[in-house]
């Protein structure tokens, strides 16, 4: 993201040297009710080594966007239009057999919930050994040996008796370790975590969050990291991009968007969540409204239901003209950067204590 | 409504009496029996769920309740609104023994202790209208307002910001923040003393969250309500208690004043939690640093809770006294009035940054080390 070039507006991913770069992706499921366009016209980039963080609601397209990556939508039923390109790669077209070989391998996934993500009937030990044992032709001893490794290294104790456990002998921050080593055995060069210590307690989920970050530094993977609580993001993230109603309404690194946020949404959010050092005399300021059916999305801005600052845009822009989102720094709104500025200055940041 | 929020004097109720004890409990504990054995199946253990917490609620006022999974805060809302028996322990409303009484001694008293539930999705019945929903406790209670119970139910569903004209719509067709309204239309029903919430927000999206804690705490306020406000997120539960009390696997180990607890907090498993939370920092960079405890592990089972202090397992402070002696729930000196903790080695009063981070993740101290 940063290493974009300020004047490109949708720049060659070739030449950007993005290692995960998405183009104008739109995903759409088809359901009884209607069409859901999951995901409206999204681009973002990652480089190596780099965490993005997607924070946004849920239903605002975060978790199908990195399905998508991975290919495990259900293709019956979605259409996919756009560019994913992992390396120069493009998977939105890829067969099967090649996405095979990837998941697992150059990108894995950890899901939200351990518990249904591992498979009860077999040991985890052998849950964490197959990829390896797929993506690498190593022998079962071998992969075994890695696998004991792996859980020691993400701190499972007693690791070498650990391993032929069942998951639901294991301890639901246990099990989320579990996932971590399964995801990080072939050492894989993309991790896309799903909310991935929604489920967990909070002492555990400083611990898992730590670990993450540790692991990342010494194996150099690149994170996408989804979540809808700012507070890890900030914890987490290099960059953030902030999701409302199936695309990204800001983006920017973790001081430019939560320190100095631009976009009304960015702001509800700040703005509706309790901190611990916030102030207690003044009430939560929620966002007021709902999050919109993406069966029928609202036209022009997705957020400009729920605005309280369309007034000072004027007119009916608004409603009738969807603002774009550069590929650096920006937030998608028809607000000027000075409005921004000044709003967020002497309207937001003093409620923000 | 900001000067409402002047806290944490609580608005005299219309009872009267604010700052007496609304709600006593003593000693509560509830144990769930553990069955095994072939052919015939006898208990062979027991989930120490609750065991032995004292609290008071006081008229007006609202009192938090926070924890990690499997603490036991659950159980204890479910206790003190009778929905469980306890094992021992006595619970008094109104300084009248609750803790067995039976159906008929109940009666007069469910109407004044409501509850609200974590997930608005299965806690209103699908088939009735919300009309039916919120008028139904006043029907079990035989409550007939002035004007009749429409009109009370229209004026309620104003009161929880919902359009009155929706008395005929059913569950389904609204969303899970106004879902989660409806259910404290029906807790407000019956002008409830004391309302055990149950995680109330939790399932809730960020947005929608704050409009209903705002909504609860106007309420709170507005009405003279106590509350027994049961959650996990500490951020939360700051925002909404004057009084909050901590639990680790079945105890209260430390309870005080909404700022003691937060600044002030003196046993190490409070240290840890907030220390835990992830903050998003507004302020410049490096000031005002907060300390950093990572603790290894999960909490234990609560069927063989470990001997002694029960945080003593995950504890760096643990020493031999720990394992032997149960540290009683009293007040440490330097601790303001009402302020205890249950700790033999407590901690340093203050949140701030320490020398040296205690991290006791073996994974995590490896990582770091090099």
């Amino acid at each position: 993201m940063t290493t974009l070039t300020k004047e490109a507006v949708s720049p060659d991913p070739a030449d950007a040297g993005a290692f995960l770069s998405v183009r104008d992706l739109h995903v759409r499921f088809r359901t009884e009710d209607g069409i859901v366009k999951a995901v409206d016209g999204l681009s973002f980039d990652l480089q190596r080594g780099r965490t993005l963080g997607i924070v946004g609601e849920s239903g605002s397209g975060k978790s199908v966007t990195n399905l998508t990556i991975l290919g495990l939508h259900n293709p019956k039923f979605t259409t996919v239009e756009g560019e994913i390109l992992l390396e120069g790669q493009e998977l939105t077209t890829a067969r099967e057999s090649e996405l095979e070989k990837l998941r697992g391998n150059k990108v894995a996934m950890i899901f939200q919930d351990p518990l249904t993500a591992l498979s009860p009937y077999y040991t985890v030990g052998r849950q964490i050994a197959e990829p390896f044992m797929k993506h690498t032709g190593a022998s079962k001893k071998a992969a075994w040996e890695r696998t004991v490794e792996m859980l020691g290294k993400v701190g499972i104790p007693n690791p070498k008796e650990r391993a032929k456990d069942y998951p639901h002998q294991f301890s639901g921050g246990m099990r989320q370790r579990a996932m971590i080593a399964m995801a990080l055995v072939c050492d894989p060069d993309l991790l896309i975590a799903d909310e991935p210590t929604t489920a967990l307690d909070v002492t555990v989920q400083a611990q898992i969050l730590d670990l993450l970050k540790d692991l990342q530094r010494e194996f150099g993977t690149a994170i996408v990291f989804i979540t809808h609580d700012l507070g890890v993001i900030a914890d987490m993230a290099d960059d953030i991009m902030v999701m409302y109603a199936g695309g990204a309404v800001e983006r920017g690194t973790v001081n430019e968007v939560l320190r100095s946020p631009q976009h009304p949404y960015t702001w509800g959010l700040l703005n509706s969540m309790p901190r611990l050092n916030s102030d207690l005399d003044a009430p939560l300021a929620p966002i007021p409204g709902a999050p919109p059916s993406l069966l029928t999305p609202p036209s022009g801005c997705r957020f400009h239901p729920r605005c309280t600052f369309q007034d000072r845009v004027g007119g009916t822009r608004c409603v009738d003209e969807r603002p774009l989102l550069g590929p650096d720094r920006d937030s998608a709104c028809h607000l000027t950067a000075e409005q921004k500025r000044t709003i967020f200055i002497e309207e937001i940041k003093p409620r923000l204590g | 409504m900001k000067e409402d929020l002047v806290l944490p004097a609580p608005r005299e109720a219309a009872t009267g009496g604010a700052g007496e004890p609304l709600l006593v409990v003593e000693g509560l504990t509830k144990h769930f029996p553990v069955k095994g054995g072939f052919p015939i199946r006898r208990t062979v253990g027991a989930v120490q769920a609750v065991d032995g917490i004292d609290l008071t609620v006081n008229v007006g006022e609202s009192f938090g309740l926070v924890g990690e999974s499997g603490c036991g805060k659950s159980t204890t809302g479910r206790l003190i609104t009778r929905l469980l028996e306890p094992t021992a322990g006595t619970i008094s409303y109104r300084g009248q023994d609750i803790s067995h009484a039976g159906r008929k001694q109940l009666a007069p008293i469910r109407s004044e202790i409501q509850m609200i539930f974590q997930d608005p999705y299965s806690s209103l019945n699908p088939r009735q209208t919300v009309g039916k929903i919120i008028s139904g406790p006043m029907e079990i209670n035989g409550i007939e307002p002035d004007g009749g119970r429409e009109r009370r139910v229209r004026e309620l569903l104003e009161i929880v910001g919902l359009n009155p004209e929706h008395y005929n719509r059913f569950p389904h067709e609204f969303s899970g923040g106004q879902r989660q309204r409806i259910g404290v239309a029906r807790a407000l029903a019956l002008e409830p003393k004391l309302i055990v919430a149950d995680e109330p927000v939790s399932a809730l999206d960020v947005s929608i969250q704050a409009q209903v804690v705002n909504l609860l705490k106007k309420v709170q306020q507005e009405l003279g309500i106590a509350f027994l406000f049961i959650a996990h997120d500490l951020a939360v539960v700051r925002h909404f208690s004057h009084r909050v009390a901590v639990m680790y696997l079945g105890k209260i180990i430390e309870v005080g004043d909404r700022n003691s607890i937060y600044t002030r907090p003196r046993h190490p498993y409070t240290h840890a939690l907030l220390s835990a939370v992830p903050e998003v920092d507004l302020t410049d960079a490096g000031a005002g640093r907060r300390e950093r405890i990572r603790l290894a592990g999960d909490v234990p089972s609560p069927i063989a809770p470990p001997s002694g202090c029960r945080f003593r397992t995950r504890c760096w402070k643990a020493q031999d006294k720990c394992a032997t002696e149960e540290p009683p729930l009293i007040q440490i000196s330097g601790n303001r009035a009402g302020h205890l903790t249950a700790c033999h080695f407590p901690e340093d009063p203050t949140i701030e940054g320490r020398d040296e981070d205690i991290v006791l993740d073996p994974a995590l101290a490896a990582l770091e080390e090099d």
